[in-house]
């Protein structure tokens, strides 16, 4: 089995973003970047199936400036074989994320691509869905559980009130949730290893898609501040709020 | 301009978040038209066909809808488009699972999350874990959106009379199939539809202590129980249990926050409550300066306490 792993550069998950005086994104110059949180996650399941015996490769590719690269090193200190970077002036929305992909898709012929369920800068949550319907494939997204069976494979989806389990045919797309696994850090050995595993460099007009984006932003602005209220000094005080609030008898 | 808005619901009654998104369509203008897609769901086709501002419901009642598969549904509402200039769902599991599959067929940039629809025909969503709201404006022709629910009020459920249609698709793709639910069963209300929400931190240090201190609380105040991402993170409660950007997002009349610090990303899921009260040891947590009600207090100590005098 071939696993595909697509994997995005965003802002570090402990970084505050600050928005820039024009109101026209956030200021990303020397900030700290680093995987999507999710993606590590996807890398994580991918390496753990290899382990398993489950999967023979695992391939991981990012779309995005050259910088991605670094993005994609850590992917294979982690455990992937080999990688591939598409570049692009511009991130693309998910649509053309998911075009490229689907591309990618077609040239690697994987068994199950993993995604993030969402990234944590755009937070659109589409990419997965997106190829998998370009594809025509069966798609398990909010996955905290996923088993290759002789047939199919089968994923636990974390939904509304619970969790459900479904059987897929594969190939499958499958986006993974928080619980899924714990993301491993890199040992040195094979952060070294990794930077001798081979990087394949394509753009986006190589693939022939259309990347001009759909959306126009016109502004990115801070959300309301609320207000900081009052302390209380005990217990009862609190009481008495929540009675005046009518919640409590 | 009508807009098909895909209900969210488990084939008994419709979800409370199909109302809000039913007002942000009626925003967009136009009529507004409900699709239920479901097995056995004829109530909530009669629900839907209720609620104010609701012009029409197509209802698809098959076996393959049931459990609401994306790889059933979505060929189902693209065979529907063709009417409709917009589609718009709620933005919980089901909608986020659904949408973009409708949106990538039809070579559309879907807009997620929306909180606010603009009179310039502009959106508001929240980015970055919610310390970002962008205003977009799409150049597609047709629109798809997921709404947030805690944006929008939710639209009545008397008031309307529209009429129920049966529609029919494509049915059973046989690319995936439904094994089994583990579906929570409780007596407290659901998470994003409760008015009262008690939520637990890491300092709660054990699913035991969700049992013992935050439950009672719960119990006491008719309340549902939310948690932060580092108690689920660290395993105490499940994630359905998670409030923040990558959890639930809820507005409560009252959220109370036990052993929680603030971080952004939980924030982000609960700052629209109406009323936030805090309980935390730490006098610095980010937490306070969202609360209307801040007690720097021993958890252990003024939980029960708290619970014993209410």
């Amino acid at each position: 089995m071939k696993i595909l792993v697509p994997v995005k550069r965003v802002i570090d998950y402990n970084v505050k973003p600050r928005i820039k005086g024009d109101q026209t994104g956030v200021d990303l110059s020397n900030v700290k970047m680093s995987m999507n949180p999710f993606d590590e996650i996807a890398v994580e399941e991918a390496a753990r199936l290899k382990e398993a015996g489950k999967a023979d490769e695992v391939v991981v590719v990012s779309i995005g400036e050259q910088k991605a690269q670094e993005t994609l090193r850590t992917g294979l200190a982690m455990g992937a074989d080999r990688g591939i970077l598409i570049v692009t002036e511009q991130m693309p929305e998910p649509l053309a994320v998911a075009k490229i992909l689907a591309k990618v898709t077609e040239e690697e012929s994987p068994d199950l691509v993993i995604l993030g369920k969402q990234a944590i800068d755009d937070d659109s949550n589409q990419t997965g869905q997106m190829l998998a319907a370009l594809l025509g494939w069966s798609q398990g997204t909010f996955a905290s559980k996923v088993e290759p069976g002789e047939e199919g494979v089968n994923v636990t989806r974390e939904i509304d009130g619970g969790l459900e389990t479904l059987k897929l045919t594969t190939p499958a797309i499958i986006t993974t949730d928080l619980r899924l696994n714990e993301p491993r850090y890199a040992s040195l050995p094979n952060i070294m290893k990794a930077k001798k595993k081979p990087i394949d460099e394509k753009t986006a007009a190589d693939l022939g898609v259309d990347v001009a984006p759909r959306l126009e932003t016109l502004k990115v602005t801070e959300p309301p501040k609320r207000e900081a209220g009052e302390m209380v000094p005990d217990v009862d005080t609190l009481v008495a709020k929540l009675k005046e609030m009518g919640v409590a008898a | 301009m009508t807009t098909l808005v895909l209900a969210d619901h488990d084939n008994k009654e419709l979800g409370s978040a199909t109302l809000s998104a039913i007002t942000a369509a009626k925003k967009l203008g136009g009529d507004v038209h409900v699709l239920v897609a479901g097995e056995g769901s004829q109530a909530v086709a009669d629900a839907a066909a209720k609620v104010d501002g609701v012009a029409k419901v197509l209802h698809a009642d098959d076996a393959a809808y049931g459990h609401a598969l994306a790889e059933n549904v979505a060929p189902l509402i693209e065979g529907l488009m063709d009417g409709y200039d917009a589609l718009v769902a709620p933005a919980t599991t089901t909608g986020k699972n659904i949408l973009p599959r409708v949106a990538a067929k039809m070579d559309i940039q879907q807009i997620s999350e929306i909180i606010a629809v603009n009179d310039d025909g502009s959106f508001d969503r929240p980015t970055y874990a919610g310390n970002a709201i962008a205003t977009v404006k799409t150049s597609d022709a047709k629109k798809v959106i997921t709404v947030r629910a805690t944006g929008f009020d939710k639209a009545a459920t008397e008031g309307g009379s529209a009429s129920v249609e049966a529609v029919s698709g494509p049915g059973d793709s046989g690319k995936s199939s439904f094994v089994s639910a583990q579906v929570a069963e409780s007596e407290r209300p659901e998470l994003t539809s409760a008015s009262v929400i008690v939520s637990g931190g890491r300092a709660l240090q054990s699913g035991e202590n969700f049992e013992k201190y935050i439950e009672p609380l719960a119990d006491k105040l008719g309340a549902a129980i939310g948690a932060s991402r580092a108690a689920v993170d660290a395993g105490y409660v499940p994630n359905d249990y998670q409030v923040g950007q990558t959890g639930k997002i809820v507005a409560p009349e009252v959220y109370i926050a036990i052993g929680i610090s603030g971080a952004i990303q939980h924030l982000a899921g609960m700052k629209d409550s109406k009323t936030i009260i805090a309980i935390n040891k730490d006098e610095d947590a980010p937490i306070f300066q969202v609360a209307d009600y801040g007690l720097v207090a021993d958890l252990y100590e003024a939980v029960p306490e708290l619970t014993s005098k209410l």
